[in-house]
């Protein structure tokens, strides 16, 4: 049996573990994030929520997951 | 007779009927938060872009109690220190669902929190340039306060006094030339202590006043709410009645004709 890979990412600053070739919305899914209340950063550059699942993470990728929180 | 009804406040090409602008930091629990939102009467409300906590996913939700459909949320930049994260964040908020209207607010100084702006001033270039619709905390500079409207800002939100201090505004005669010179929406944000400072702006001929501290960390929170809300309107309508001219001896009210 082939082995799974896995590779290192870091989501809002925290260090995760994920299989080679997951791509962003298996991981968003796992993370049961509501994706209409939040806007996704890959590497700095704003994603397109519509586009999540043709997006294959790659090691010591960064990702940045945000939403509104009471402020002045 | 003085309508209120038809004398709404119009930033953006959008019309709002409170004049009130509040903030949703600070307060014990999201709950009171919505409470005095409501009991404040505002219809636009101030919201900070932060990352989403992934290790607990129950954490409740601002959307869960402030439907972004009946109150209009207003993205802010609090916490930014230069035009680069101003911009990152505000990219970020107009993705989350298409907010376009925003409050830049750009730091200059970690304890008196007052603006820096020179970034202040590029980023609204900027963002007025990427479609934002940007209402800019500023400084209580005329000259600045008028770069930022040929820079494209939609509001221009002078300090009343430092972030949180509730000291009340410090320089009447600043933001009395800002009106003067300005048709933008002027809306007094950062530094009033209690709901007399909200009056104060409104005669002064602001459009508006944007408070979160002082009705959040009162002691009674959802009553200084309500006191704000009152405030705002009882101002507003003695702007428009036209005060009487300062003179400096007395004026009987009573006829001098006919005493006994």
């Amino acid at each position: 049996m082939k082995k799974i890979k896995k590779i290192k990412i870091k989501i809002n600053g925290k260090t995760k573990s994920i299989t080679q070739d997951s791509n962003l919305s298996i991981v968003l899914k796992n993370l049961k994030i509501p994706l209409n209340k939040v806007a996704i950063e890959l590497n700095e550059e704003i994603i397109d929520k519509k586009k999540i699942n043709k997006i294959k993470l790659n090691k010591n990728d960064i990702i940045e997951i945000v939403h509104f929180i009471g402020g002045g | 007779m003085v309508s209120l009804k038809k004398d709404s406040l119009i930033i953006a090409n959008k019309k709002f009927n409170s004049r009130l602008i509040v903030g949703t930091g600070k307060y014990k629990s999201m709950s009171e938060c919505a409470k005095a939102i409501k009991l404040s009467g505002a219809e636009i409300v101030t919201v900070a872009v932060r990352r989403v906590n992934i290790s607990d996913k129950n954490k409740p939700l601002l959307m869960d109690y402030i439907d972004p459909k009946k109150i209009t949320y207003l993205p802010n930049t609090a916490g930014c220190f230069n035009s680069k994260e101003a911009l990152r964040t505000l990219r970020l908020a107009r993705e989350i669902g298409g907010w376009k209207l925003v409050k830049l607010e750009v730091l200059g100084d970690k304890k008196n929190l007052f603006p820096d702006m020179i970034e202040t001033l590029k980023s609204t270039e900027v963002l007025a340039k990427e479609g934002f619709r940007v209402m800019v905390y500023c400084n209580d500079d005329p000259l600045m306060a008028k770069r930022l409207e040929n820079s494209g800002a939609d509001a221009i939100m002078p300090l009343a006094a430092p972030i949180g201090s509730g000291l009340g505004i410090q320089n009447k005669i600043n933001i009395q030339i800002i009106r003067k010179q300005t048709k933008l929406p002027l809306i007094i944000d950062a530094g009033l202590g209690q709901a007399s400072d909200a009056t104060i702006a409104m005669e002064l001929g602001c459009d508006g006043v944007l408070v979160n501290t002082a009705i959040a960390k009162a002691k009674k929170p959802l009553e200084m709410a309500l006191a704000f809300k009152n405030a705002v309107i009882a101002g507003r309508y003695s702007f428009k009645s036209g005060r009487i001219d300062k003179i400096l001896m007395g004026n009987p009210s009573s006829p001098s004709k006919g005493i006994i």
